[in-house]
Order: C-alpha cells, then sequence, then structure tokens
C-alpha cells in the first residue's frame, strides 16, 4: 500500500506543472490548485500512512490509545487547506478580472498591459 | 598619528564641503584650503624623521579577525607622493574656485575632488596591501565621479565609464597578484615584505605574481596598450586633468611598482617587461602626441610619455635610474599640473582650446603666460629649471649601464625631444606671435585663483633648478633608499660639468626645437591620423570588447527573462530535475531502503486511481467543464482518503473547502472562453516529458519521506498532553485552538487579507465595467 499515495503525489505535481506552462490563463489557475493538492498530500502522507485510526482521546481515556494518525501534520495540512482555499479564491478572481481587462486568456497577451 | 589625522581631515573635508559650500559661498567656501593645506603641513611634520632615514607609521587594528590592519607608513617614497598629492592638491583647491566655483553643483565636485584626494593619500600611505587595494580602488570609483562630473554630456559619461572599467578591471587582476604574493611572503604587511625579495623572487610563483600586479600597474598609469583612456579623460573639467591626470592618480601605477621594487624588483623578468613597455609607451604617446591640436590632448600625451619614461627607468633599476625617476616625477608633476591650470585658464577666458585658433595671448594673459612659460621651460628641460637636472639624470643613468642602457638612452633621448617639442607647443605657442583674433570669447586675464597656482608651480621649478639642496637630501635621497633598501647617498646637482649628458641635453634642445618648428607639418595630417586611431587603435579594442559585453547581457537577458511565465517555470524545473533526479540517482538522497509494496487494499487503490485520472484529465482538457469535473475528482478523493487514513477533520474541511472551490470556480469559468491550446503540440509532449520527470522525482521524495522513520516525540508529547492540559479529545483540534492557536490565527489573518483581495478586484472590476457600459 506503501507507494499508491507517493504516485498519486507525483501525478498532481506533474499534472500542475504540466498546466503552469500552458498559455492559457485558466490552466495557470489549475496548476496551481493542483500542486495545492499535492502539496497537502505530501505533507499528510509524510506523517505515515495508518488506515481508521485518528488521533482522538477515547471517551474514558486520557490519551489516544496507539497506534494512532500522527496529529501534527494533519493539523499542519488543515491550516494549509484553508490558506490555499484562500489563494485558489484570490487567483480566480484576479484571472477573470484581468482577462476581463485585457480580453484574452492567452498569457502572451498579457505583455504590456498595466492598464 | 599625524598620518591618520591627515587622512581623517582630508576625508572630514570630502564630507563637509558640500555644506561649506552651500552655507555661505564666500569665506566658509575658502576655508576648504585648509583641508589640503593642513594634510600638506602634517605631512611636512614628519619629513624630518623620514629625512634623517627613519619613517612615521602607525599600526591600528581593523579587521583583526581578516588580518587586515590600518598600517600606515611614510618613507621617503611615501613622503614625496604625499607632499604631492596634498600640495599641488591645495593648488587645485584653490583653482577651481576660479574655475568651476559659480557651477551649481560645485559643492559635490568639491567633495569627489576631496575624497580623490583622501583616497591617493590612503594609497601612498597604505602599509598593507589589502589597505592599499582599497584606496587603489576608491581613487578609480572618485576619479570616474570626478572625470564624468559633466554628467549631461554624454561624452563624459562614456569616457569615465572607459577609465573606470580599465583600470577597475586592472585593479582585479592586481588584486589576485597582491593575494598571491602575501601569501608566498607570509605577511601583507608592505614594510616587512619589502625585506623579502630573495624568497620572492626565487619562488615559482614570481612571474604569476609581477604580470599580475603589473596588469594593475600599467592599466593606472596607461602603460600601451591600456593608454587610450588617460587621453580621453580630457573631458574631465580642467582641475581634475591637472590633478588626476598629471600630478597623481596616474602615478600611483609608477608608485605601486616603486613601492614594490624592491621585493620584486631586480630580475630579469622585471627589467624586461618594464623597460619594454615603458619605453613603447613613451615613444607611442609623443609620437601621437604630434598630432594633436587640442591643448589638453597634447599634455594628456605627454603625461602618457613621462609614465613610460618613469616605468622604463624603474625597469632599469639602478640606483642612478631610480634617483632620475624621483627628480623626474618631481619635476613632472610641478610642470604639468602647472601647464593643464594654465591651459584651463586659456579656455577659461578664450572659450577654445584648439592651437590653431590661439595665438598671442602673452598681451591679454601676461600671468598665465609667465606661468606657462615657466614651466614648458622647466618641461624642455631648459637650464637652469628643475626638468634640466631630471633630465640630465635620466641620461647620466642611462649613459651608465652600457649594453642595454644605449637602447634606453636613444629611446630617452627621442621621446625628450618630442616632449619637448610638444611643451612648447603647450606652453609657448598659445602665447606668442600675434595674436590671432580667432577666439570665441575676448581673451582676458583670469583671476587670482587661476593664475596664482600655475604661476607658484612654475616658479618653484625654477627654485628647485636653482637650489636643488632643498630637495636633494630631504625628499630624492630618503625615496631612493625606500626603493633600494639601503641608505642612499645621491646628490642632486644642476651643473655636472661637460660630459655626455649635457651634449645629449643639448641635442634633444635643438632636436625639439626643430620639430616645434615643424608643428604645422604634423597638424595637417592630424585628423587622418586621428581617424586612423579611432578604426585601428586600441580603443577600437577596447570598444569591440564592450559592445561584445553588453550584446552577450542581452543576449542572455533576452533568453532567460523573457518576459513569460512558463518559460520561467520550464527553467526551474529543468533545473530542479537535473539538480534533484542527480542527487537521487547518485544515491546521495537514498535515506532508507525502497520500501517492499504490501498488499493492496482495492478501496484507497480505488480512490488514488480515480484522482490521478482525475488531475491528468483536468491537466489535458481543453473542456471547461470536463476540467472543473476532474478537479472535482481529485478535491473529494482527498477528502475520502482523508477519512481513510483516520483524519476525520481534514476530511470535513476539504469537503466544505472543495465544494465552495467548485462553485467559485464554475462562476469564474463561466465567463471564460474555452481552454485554448495555443502552443504546439511538440512544445506540449516536450512540457509533458518534464512534467513527468519532475512527478517522478516528488514521487520518489514522498515514498522517502514516508517510509523515513524519524522520532515523533513532539507527536506524542502533543498528544499526551492533549486531554490533560487543554481538555480536548480531539488532538488535532486542540494542536490548532491551543497549542498552535497563533498560527490559526495567522492563517486566519491570511483568510482575511485574501478576502479583501478578491473584494478589491471584484469591486474595481465592476466599478471599470459600469464606466465602460456608461460610455
Amino acid at each position: 500500500m506503501g507507494f499508491l499515495v507517493p504516485i498519486l503525489i507525483g501525478v498532481l505535481f506533474a499534472a500542475g506543472v504540466y498546466c503552469l506552462m500552458r498559455r492559457s490563463i485558466m490552466k495557470l489557475v489549475i496548476g496551481v490548485m493542483l500542486i495545492s493538492q499535492g502539496a497537502n498530500l505530501l505533507v499528510f502522507a509524510s506523517g505515515g500512512l495508518l488506515a481508521g485510526s485518528p488521533p482522538l482521546v477515547p471517551a474514558d481515556g486520557q490519551e489516544p490509545v496507539a497506534p494512532f494518525g500522527d496529529p501534527l501534520p494533519q493539523a499542519m495540512v488543515l491550516t494549509a487547506i484553508v490558506i490555499s482555499f484562500g489563494l485558489t479564491a484570490f487567483v480566480l478572481t484576479l484571472v477573470h478580472e484581468a482577462h476581463e481587462a485585457v480580453g484574452d486568456d492567452d498569457t502572451d497577451a498579457f505583455r504590456s498591459t498595466d492598464t | 598619528m599625524t598620518l591618520l589625522l591627515s587622512l581623517l581631515l582630508v576625508f572630514a573635508g570630502a564630507l563637509a564641503a558640500p555644506w561649506m559650500v552651500r552655507a555661505g559661498r564666500g569665506w566658509l567656501r575658502n576655508l576648504l584650503l585648509v583641508v589640503p593645506l593642513g594634510a600638506f603641513l602634517l605631512l611636512l611634520g614628519g619629513l624630518p624623521a623620514v629625512a634623517a632615514g627613519g619613517a612615521v607609521s602607525l599600526q591600528l587594528p581593523w579587521f583583526p579577525s581578516l588580518g587586515v590592519t590600518l598600517d600606515l607608513r611614510m618613507d621617503g617614497l611615501s613622503a614625496v607622493m604625499g607632499l604631492l598629492v596634498t600640495g599641488i592638491g591645495a593648488l587645485i583647491v584653490l583653482y577651481s574656485f576660479g574655475y568651476l566655483g559659480k557651477h551649481p553643483q560645485y559643492g559635490r565636485f568639491a567633495s569627489f575632488l576631496l575624497a580623490f584626494m583622501g583616497a591617493m593619500l590612503g594609497l601612498v600611505l597604505a602599509d598593507n596591501l589589502i589597505l592599499l587595494f582599497i584606496f587603489w580602488e576608491l581613487t578609480s570609483i572618485t576619479s570616474y565621479l570626478l572625470i564624468g562630473f559633466l554628467h549631461e554630456d554624454p561624452q563624459s559619461r562614456k569616457k569615465a565609464l572607459q577609465a573606470l572599467l580599465v583600470t577597475g578591471l586592472g585593479a582585479v587582476v592586481m588584486l589576485a597578484g597582491f593575494i598571491l604574493l602575501g601569501e608566498v611572503a607570509g605577511t601583507y604587511r608592505i614594510s616587512e615584505l619589502l625585506g623579502e625579495g630573495a624568497l620572492l623572487t626565487a619562488s615559482p610563483l614570481y612571474p604569476a605574481i609581477l604580470l599580475l600586479i603589473l596588469a594593475g600597474a600599467f592599466t593606472k598609469s596607461g602603460q600601451v596598450p591600456f593608454h587610450f583612456w588617460l587621453p580621453n579623460a580630457m573631458v574631465a573639467p580642467t582641475p581634475v586633468s591637472a590633478y588626476l591626470h598629471s600630478a597623481t592618480m596616474v602615478k600611483a601605477g609608477v608608485f605601486l611598482l616603486a613601492r614594490l621594487h624592491p621585493a620584486l624588483g631586480g630580475t630579469e623578468m622585471w627589467t624586461g617587461y618594464l623597460v619594454v613597455f615603458g619605453g613603447l609607451t613613451l615613444l607611442t604617446a609623443v609620437v601621437l602626441g604630434l598630432f594633436q591640436t587640442d591643448l589638453k590632448g597634447i599634455l594628456a600625451y605627454t603625461t602618457l610619455g613621462v609614465l613610460g619614461l618613469l616605468t622604463m627607468l624603474l625597469g632599469v633599476g639602478t640606483e642612478l635610474a631610480l634617483k632620475s625617476m624621483i627628480v623626474f616625477l618631481i619635476g613632472h608633476a610641478l610642470y604639468k599640473a602647472a601647464l593643464f591650470m594654465t591651459a584651463g585658464a586659456v579656455d577659461h577666458e578664450t572659450g577654445t582650446r584648439e592651437l590653431t585658433h590661439l595665438r598671442g595671448l602673452r598681451f591679454a594673459m601676461p600671468l598665465t603666460a609667465t606661468a606657462a612659460l615657466l614651466a614648458a621651460l622647466s618641461k624642455s628641460g631648459f637650464p637652469p629649471f628643475f626638468g634640466f637636472i631630471g633630465k640630465e639624470a635620466v641620461y647620466e643613468a642611462a649613459g651608465n649601464l652600457g649594453g642595454l642602457g644605449w637602447g634606453v638612452l636613444a629611446v630617452a633621448v627621442g621621446g625628450n625631444m618630442l616632449m619637448m617639442a610638444l611643451a612648447l607647443k603647450a606652453g609657448i605657442a598659445p602665447f606668442w606671435g600675434r595674436p590671432s583674433g580667432q577666439t570665441p570669447k575676448p581673451p582676458h586675464e583670469g583671476p587670482f585663483s587661476l593664475w596664482f597656482g600655475p604661476l607658484l608651480l612654475g616658479s618653484i621649478g625654477l627654485l628647485l633648478g636653482l637650489v636643488p639642496g632643498l630637495v636633494g637630501p630631504t625628499l630624492v635621497a630618503p625615496a631612493v633608499s625606500a626603493m633600494t633598501g639601503a641608505p642612499s647617498e645621491v646628490y642632486v646637482k644642476l651643473w655636472h660639468g661637460f660630459n655626455l649628458p649635457l651634449l645629449l641635453s643639448l641635442l634633444t634642445l635643438a632636436g625639439g626645437l626643430v620639430l616645434f618648428r615643424l608643428r604645422h607639418h604634423f597638424w595637417r595630417v592630424a585628423p587622418r591620423v586621428r581617424y586612423f586611431l579611432r578604426a585601428r587603435g586600441a580603443e577600437a579594442t577596447y570598444d569591440l570588447l564592450f559592445a561584445s559585453t553588453v550584446a552577450l547581457a542581452e543576449w542572455q537577458t533576452r533568453t532567460l527573462q523573457s518576459g513569460r511565465l512558463y518559460s520561467y517555470v520550464r527553467i526551474v524545473l529543468l533545473f530542479t530535475v537535473v539538480l534533484v533526479g542527480g542527487a537521487i540517482l547518485s544515491t546521495s538522497l537514498r535515506l532508507a531502503p525502497p520500501p517492499l509494496p504490501g498488499p493492496i487494499e482495492a478501496l484507497p487503490a480505488g480512490i488514488v486511481l480515480t484522482m490521478i485520472v482525475g488531475a491528468v484529465l483536468a491537466a489535458v482538457t481543453d473542456n471547461r467543464i470536463t476540467a472543473l469535473l476532474g478537479l472535482g475528482t481529485v478535491g473529494f478523493g482527498m477528502a475520502l482518503l482523508f477519512t481513510y487514513y483516520g483524519a476525520p477533520d481534514l476530511a470535513i474541511t476539504q469537503l466544505l473547502v472543495e465544494t465552495l472551490t467548485v462553485v467559485l470556480f464554475m462562476f469564474v469559468i463561466y465567463r471564460l472562453p474555452h481552454l485554448r491550446h495555443p502552443s504546439r503540440v511538440l512544445i506540449r509532449l516536450r512540457d509533458a516529458g518534464l512534467a513527468a520527470l519532475f512527478g517522478l522525482c516528488m514521487s520518489y521524495l514522498a515514498l522517502e519521506a514516508i517510509t523515513l522513520n524519524l522520532d515523533t516525540p513532539i507527536s506524542e508529547r502533543l498528544a499526551a498532553m492533549s486531554y490533560p492540559l487543554a481538555k480536548g479529545k480531539n488532538v488535532v483540534n486542540v494542536i490548532l485552538v491551543d497549542f498552535r492557536a497563533l498560527d490559526t490565527l495567522g492563517e486566519i489573518t491570511v483568510l482575511v487579507a485574501a478576502a479583501l483581495g478578491v473584494a478589491a478586484l471584484v469591486t474595481g472590476g465592476l466599478r471599470r465595467r459600469r464606466r465602460k457600459r456608461a460610455e
């Protein structure tokens, strides 16, 4: 099971950077979103992957029963998910407005527009 | 301490100059004269000790960790240069009052001039190679500012840059030589290093050291083939030319060679290079000078000639040669600065420096004419001027050599003849004959500040000629002993009796006069010579190098900085793949053994495969809805994976965020056209290959990251503390709102900022669209 998630991470990054190399501005956004997902998954997976054991303290216990998933990467990824959402929302709006201003979705047309 | 004091005084003057000029146009500005005069007197105070055979020195730790100390030392050689720098500097400051005093940026000029003076003074007083280098560079920079002072003129800027580049590049090469020198000798202190001559010349690195240092000295002192920058630097205001390009900065190269003579001199290599290049420079400069009609141009070429002669004498290196070099150096500084100043005065008061228009100015400018006459006679080597003594000394030194000496003697006599002709051209021709009446301004005598300096220097030239004892034991002998490393018994006399030098002097005078009479013949072909030099000379090579460097930089910028995001991404990716992939292949990143594939469970495998399809689809499709579906698949797949791997909080957050993202995406994509593929298939395939390689690297790194079992004390501590300390049973939540609450605050701030950005963009866009519609 250990190698499926790494493959997925690689695919997400590959697809993401492929999009970054496109001239279409919408692809740029897609690339950023895919890379965000890949990065989140990478951080999450680096804590070790353990199926079905969330880091929760049982109702009658003082601390979670081992083995449990690493809580620290989870907390970090949670923050990261929210922040990538903020980023995505901002980039999407930016792209929309840029498209309105330039009238083209080809980044090659985005060279002399300080309007 | 007096040395440091004099340096500080000059640099403080440089800092205060703009204010002093602005605050009070009159007396406060004139107070600037105190700076060089004060430094001059301070150095003069140290002279008795130096003349007695000692030296004034000072050592202060500066960067102890780097072994750089502020070592200052004044011996005979430094004293000669230091007194010239400050003494002539004082006259130049006075001269600049009259010449540039009304310039709106005079304060800046005075500041640059004094800063240069400080740098030059530091250079000659430095007793540490690194310190000397720093001051050396400082003179290059300040001279750049001074040459380019009239910066509205593009020629001025260009020539200033040229001087900076030539001397600066030479200095960098020289630094390498200094470091080799210091390492071989085991010390960077010059006074210690000078005793290591035997060790240094025997070292296998000696040729490298010598060549590297010669590069610095030759560029600074304008030796062939680096001579072109000096005549070009004549675009500078005349006070600058008179100061930097006659008396001080250009002599720095010669000074350095003289300084290092005990350490590096005396070998065949030293003699060969210095004599050959010095002689070539002398002859090239004076021949080219014949074709000049610009007053300052002539002086620049004779300066080059003198620098060549001095270098040649250093190459010869006998005690007599070194003595003649010092005498010539002092004499030259006196008359050349004077001639530059009179040339500037002529330019200032008549509006032209073209010799073909200048005649008979002695009636209108008697004082300037007298000063020029005195200087020109000294320069021509008429007895009883100091210049005569210098020339005699040169002939005496060369005549005593035999073999090599005859060649040196021939070059010296020929060079001096031409220099004399040039001296007469620059110092006599403009003032004698019938007034031409062709000057742009009616000629008239300049103010006190313009004629006092040259007249004083010219008179000193005469005085020292008549009473050479004034400088003989006090300056020349200590300087020579500083260069030979042994006490020196040289005498400076006017009259040596009837001998070979006197005969040669007479020959030189006769030849010079003949050449002077013939000057109009040379001027007739001058334009053609200048054209040839522009096309074929050393400067053409410089221009070619300069242009190709700029072209290379432009090409590289165009290629690397295309302004297209995707090409930046490609370059970054390419390097990442090469570096990271290379590291992986060379096993340096293989931290843990690759894990064995365990049993594959159907559920996560299914999720992962679906997500892979979704990601690829989103990347390659040109359909907006397909892309949205692909992205959604990836996002919701992530939520499922989080659920499966025991992270319910992540799963919930991901679900929420993904839903919002899809809605937002939908909203935006609805207004955009379909996803086109403007790039060609081949490019897309290449990019796909690059992306795949990058993905491979990332997969491998992820595999390592997962397999790598670091200690997890933080997580276990956090989990253990969660309930007892924070009374929370969900460890992730406790971390977010309690243990790492500040991070969460930061996250919220980021979100707020993003929301503000979105709002600003949207409202701005709305306003624009409304305006458009209204139009």
